[in-house]
This record gives structure tokens, C-alpha cells and sequence, in this order.
């Protein structure tokens, strides 16, 4: 079975000489959301850009769906929604005359009840008729999806799609994205907002400085790169870490009323039952304890750290 | 072939023109009204006739080629430039669309709205002159080709414009004024044979004959030449049109 894009070898040199992407390879499965994370100028726009025929590639070559997007583009892209990072729609029109110019251009015939289900699903048809200028962020935000919605595309680019969206309207939107999801689409999302991408990716990719530094199940990132560590609230407060225990390489916080130990999950031996044993030897009692686990935020600042 | 796609690009345009109808025809016309009652009625009341027809008619060629040239260049440089200016072009450059269907959705609507304005103008100016068109198939092929012509090279104008201002310098500083020198108002063949000669330089003076002989049978030029012109004309905008899309010029990075 094919992917539903296939990324590979791809290089993009601007003019000025700034290598945006530098041998990208990458492969999208039917169905899933991935999310594309990376720090501002790392690549994302770019890979998204060629992929969507807006941005020309320097070498390589991408397929959606089994289609070349230069030899094949008519096939290519009809199968692709964009919602691009900014807000950019013709502020003199309605949601309604512009949805139905984003079907056209994609080589659909008109379908009025299919918009109005689109304009219903992201709580524009009450405004259908008014004109952009006046619609607030939030609803421009959700004018941008329509539009992309607008020719049923099976494949659907999010570049940064609730930047600037409050809390709740971003959680409706991960709904939405969920229920397309659901209904067969594929999703490649790209995101500041590391909880976006841990409450809605499937899988994850991570890229910095125009190289793809990682793809992984989120899940299996998580459980590969993730520390988990181990809070002990002790009794009494101590000023120092005793000697016996430094083997376990400890960390004393909140004015020495804690004890922080790291350990891998992964490792056939944590090292917790012998730090509680060693703990018991120094006469150390504590009154509660508490694991956490690294957060992707926290797997993602440490890769994008290690690079540099 | 994207139908769907021209249809789209075109009734988009063609809204922005009910949009702004005061700015898109009351103006022109209300303009080549004043042209009519500065020179046909003023300047016409002393020069009765040039070369047998009515100065009041002789000049309706020449003001609706002026308008034609100035509207085709001005729809075409803003259709472009807007969704540029504004960013909406990602939407265009991702669709599934070819340049050919792309440039026949700007350009089809910008050179409709001036062939409809030289219509328009040329309703208007029947009633202040008596008009008799002679060869109303190459008159229709002149306004048809002209406006397609001059909308490509709005078109091209639109997309190498890094700004507002530059969208309207190649109407203001370079056609209106080869317009004027073009004949609009006068028979080149008036002229002493020096200017004539230099007047054959401009390509403007072609496409005025011609279209002043599809309505008088009278031309400066010889009608053939005028034809091979304005084809000449369109052939060098396509090419720079294939070329802008081929490359990205201004469009792709």
C-alpha cells in the first residue's frame, strides 16, 4: 500500500543561499496525524509548502497518494487541503462566496449542502453571508479549515492551526481534527504547542535546522526518551545529601524537603527498591512519595538542545 | 482542463468589479463623457472634420482604445497583485490548476470587464455623436485582442509590482501617454513627415488605426501591420507569462 506522501531525498536551497531542508526523508501513513515539531525557522513551512506545489524543491522528489507532485500535480493536489499559518483570505468577501472559490479552484462542482455542513461543523453558518473583515480570530481561524474542507480533501495540512485561538476553541478544533481523522483523512499537523501535538499525534516528527531529526510513534517516543522520576518528601529537612546515598545521584529541592531521583524506564533495574533500602540504612524517613514522567515538551527540548 | 477552476478564478474577479462598480465603470465613463464634451464639443465646433469623418466620431476609436488599454492593464495588474498583496496566491498555487487555467481566470475577467467598458463607452459617445461602425467583426476581433493583449501584460505588470505605487506606473507614465501620442484625438498623417516618422515607433499608433479603420475605413497604417502588431504584442506577453510560471518569478520561492 502506498503512502499517503512519501518524502524523499528532498533538499530546498533559497536563493540567498539558506538550505531550508536538507535531505528530508520522510513517509505519512493513510490515516494518521502526524505532527511536524521544530523551533521557528526549522523547516516545517518549507517541507509543508513543497509538498502543497507552493514552494519549488532544489532535489528530491514527493508523492501523495502514489502521485508525483510535479508530474502528476493535478492528481496530487486535488487529493490536499492547506491551512496555511496566517490568516490570509479576501477580507471583502463572505465565508460563503469564499469557500465556494476554494471547491472551484480545486476542480469541484458546486455542492451547496456539503458547504453548509462544512460552515455548520466549524460554527460559521450564522455568518455565512457577513463579510470576512468583521469575523473575529477565532472564527477567521475556523474560516481558513473550511475553506480547506471545501473540496473534500483526503489529506489535511495544519500549520499552526490554533495559533492565537483560545483554550477552548483550540480544544474544539483537536475534536474536529480527531473526527476527521476518524472519517479517513490524514492529518500532518505542525505545532508550538507541544500538548497539541501529545493530546492529538499519532505519530511525530521532529525537525531543527532543516534535518529530520526524528520520527516516531508518540507513544513509543515517550516511553524510548522518557525519564520518569521519583519525589520523596522527607520528614525532616536535611542540608545535605549523606554520603552514603550519592551513588544514586540525588537532587535536594524545596529547602532540602525533597529528594529527586531520575531513572530510566527502560532498564531491566530502576535502582528504586535499593535507594529505598539505602534510604532506610541513613536513617532517612519520608513522609510521602511521587513518580512523573518527561513530558514531550521536555523529550523535545532535549533532542533540539542535543543537536545544537 | 480545470473548468471548475477558471470559473471560480473569473466569477471571483468579476464580483470584485460589482463590488467596486463606482471605481470599475462609472469612472471610465464618466471620464471618456468629459473627453467628449473637452474635444468633441469644444475643439470639434472649430474642426469640423478629419479626412471626411466628424471630429466627434473620429476620436470615439481613440477614447475607447484609451480606456481599453488603461482598464485591461489596471483589472489585470490588481486581480493578481491583490491575492499576492494579501497572500491568498497559496491558495492558487495549490490548486490543481495549470498556468494556462490560472492566467485564462485573471485575464479572461479582467479583459471582459474592458471589452464590457468599450462598450459601455461606446453606447455613450452614440449619444453625442452619429456613429457608423463599417467592419463590426474586426472592430469586435481589435477589442477583443487589445484587451486580452493589454490585460496579459497587467497581469505580468501585477506580479513584478513589489508595490501599490508600481501598479500604476506603467499605465500612467508609459500608455496614457503613448495613447495620446497615438493618435487618439488626431490623424497622425497631420503631422509633419519628421514626428510622423517617430510616431511609427509606437506601437500604440497601430492598434488605434486599426481599430479606427474597422469603424471609418480610414487608417494611419496599413490595416495588416496593425493586425501583425497586436499579435506580436500578444505573443511577447505569453511568453513572459510562460516564463513567470516557469520559473516562479515572484510567485514560488
Amino acid at each position: 500500500m502506498t503512502s499517503a506522501i512519501s518524502v524523499s531525498h528532498l533538499d530546498k536551497t533559497y536563493a540567498s543561499g539558506f538550505a531550508a531542508l536538507k535531505n528530508i526523508n520522510l513517509e505519512i501513513r493513510h490515516g494518521e496525524i502526524f505532527a511536524l515539531l521544530g523551533p521557528n525557522g526549522a523547516g516545517k513551512t518549507t517541507l509543508i509548502g513543497i509538498i502543497c506545489g507552493i514552494v519549488n524543491p532544489t532535489n528530491g522528489r514527493v508523492t501523495v497518494d502514489g502521485h508525483d507532485i510535479i508530474a502528476d500535480y493535478r492528481a496530487a493536489r486535488s487529493l490536499i487541503g492547506l491551512v496555511p499559518q496566517e490568516l490570509s483570505t479576501d477580507m471583502f468577501s463572505s465565508p460563503w462566496t469564499t469557500t465556494s472559490f476554494s471547491r472551484g479552484l480545486f476542480g469541484k462542482p458546486p455542492d451547496p449542502a456539503y458547504l453548509q455542513k462544512v460552515l455548520r461543523d466549524l460554527s460559521l453558518w450564522d455568518k455565512k453571508d457577513a463579510k470576512i473583515a468583521t469575523l473575529s480570530g477565532g472564527m477567521k481561524r475556523r474560516l481558513m479549515i473550511a475553506k480547506a474542507l471545501s473540496h473534500e480533501p483526503r489529506i489535511l495540512f495544519l500549520d499552526e492551526p490554533t495559533a492565537g485561538v483560545d483554550v477552548e476553541l483550540r480544544k474544539g478544533m483537536w475534536d474536529m481534527v480527531r473526527g476527521l481523522r476518524d472519517s479517513g483523512a490524514t492529518i500532518i499537523l505542525t505545532t508550538h504547542y507541544i500538548e497539541e501535538a501529545e493530546q492529538m499525534a499519532d505519530r511525530i516528527g521532529v525537525i531543527n535546522k532543516g534535518e529530520l531529526i526524528l520520527v516516531e510513534e508518540k507513544a513509543e517516543l515517550i516511553r524510548k526518551l522518557g525519564q520518569k522520576q521519583l519525589t520523596l518528601e522527607l520528614r525532616e529537612p536535611i542540608a545535605a545529601v549523606p554520603p552514603q546515598l550519592a551513588k544514586h545521584n540525588l537532587t535536594l529541592a524545596d529547602g532540602g524537603c525533597k529528594l529527586i531521583y531520575s531513572y530510566d524506564t527502560q532498564r531491566e533495574h530502576t535502582g528504586v527498591t535499593d535507594l529505598l533500602d539505602d534510604l532506610r540504612s541513613a536513617g532517612l524517613h519520608f513522609k510521602d512519595l511521587f513518580t512523573t514522567e518527561s513530558s514531550l515538551e521536555d523529550i523535545f527540548v532535549g533532542l533540539v538542545r542535543q543537536q545544537q | 482542463m480545470n473548468l471548475y477552476a477558471i470559473g471560480a478564478i473569473y466569477r471571483f474577479e468579476m464580483a470584485r468589479t460589482r463590488r467596486t462598480w463606482m471605481q470599475s465603470i462609472v469612472s471610465p465613463v464618466l471620464s471618456t463623457s468629459l473627453y467628449f464634451v473637452v474635444f468633441g464639443a469644444a475643439i470639434g465646433s472649430r474642426m469640423k472634420t478629419i479626412e471626411g469623418v466628424a471630429y466627434g466620431a473620429f476620436i470615439v476609436p481613440g477614447l475607447m482604445m484609451l480606456m481599453l488599454l488603461t482598464q485591461s492593464v489596471s483589472n489585470a495588474a490588481i486581480g493578481i497583485y491583490f491575492p499576492r498583496f494579501s497572500g491568498t496566491i497559496y491558495e492558487v498555487l495549490s490548486a490543481p490548476a495549470s498556468a494556462f487555467e490560472i492566467v485564462l481566470g485573471y485575464v479572461g475577467a479582467a479583459a471582459s470587464k474592458s471589452i464590457g467598458l468599450g462598450l459601455i463607452i461606446l453606447a455613450t459617445s452614440a449619444l453625442f455623436v452619429p456613429l457608423h461602425i463599417a467592419h463590426p467583426v474586426w472592430m469586435l476581433a481589435f477589442l477583443v485582442l487589445t484587451a486580452v493583449s493589454f490585460s496579459l501584460l497587467g497581469f505580468i505588470i501585477g506580479i513584478w509590482a513589489d508595490g501599490i505605487d508600481k501598479l500604476q506606473v506603467v499605465p500612467l507614465l508609459i500608455i496614457t501617454p503613448l495613447t495620446f501620442l497615438g493618435g487618439t484625438f488626431y490623424s497622425t498623417n497631420l503631422l509633419p513627415p519628421f514626428w510622423r516618422t517617430v510616431t511609427l515607433f509606437n506601437p500604440l499608433v497601430y492598434l488605434i488605426s486599426g481599430f479606427r479603420w474597422s469603424f471609418f475605413e480610414l487608417a494611419d497604417v496599413n490595416i495588416e501591420i496593425s493586425v501583425a502588431v497586436i499579435l506580436l504584442f500578444l505573443a511577447v506577453c505569453m511568453a513572459i507569462v510562460w516564463w513567470i510560471f516557469k520559473t516562479g518569478y515572484r510567485l514560488k520561492t
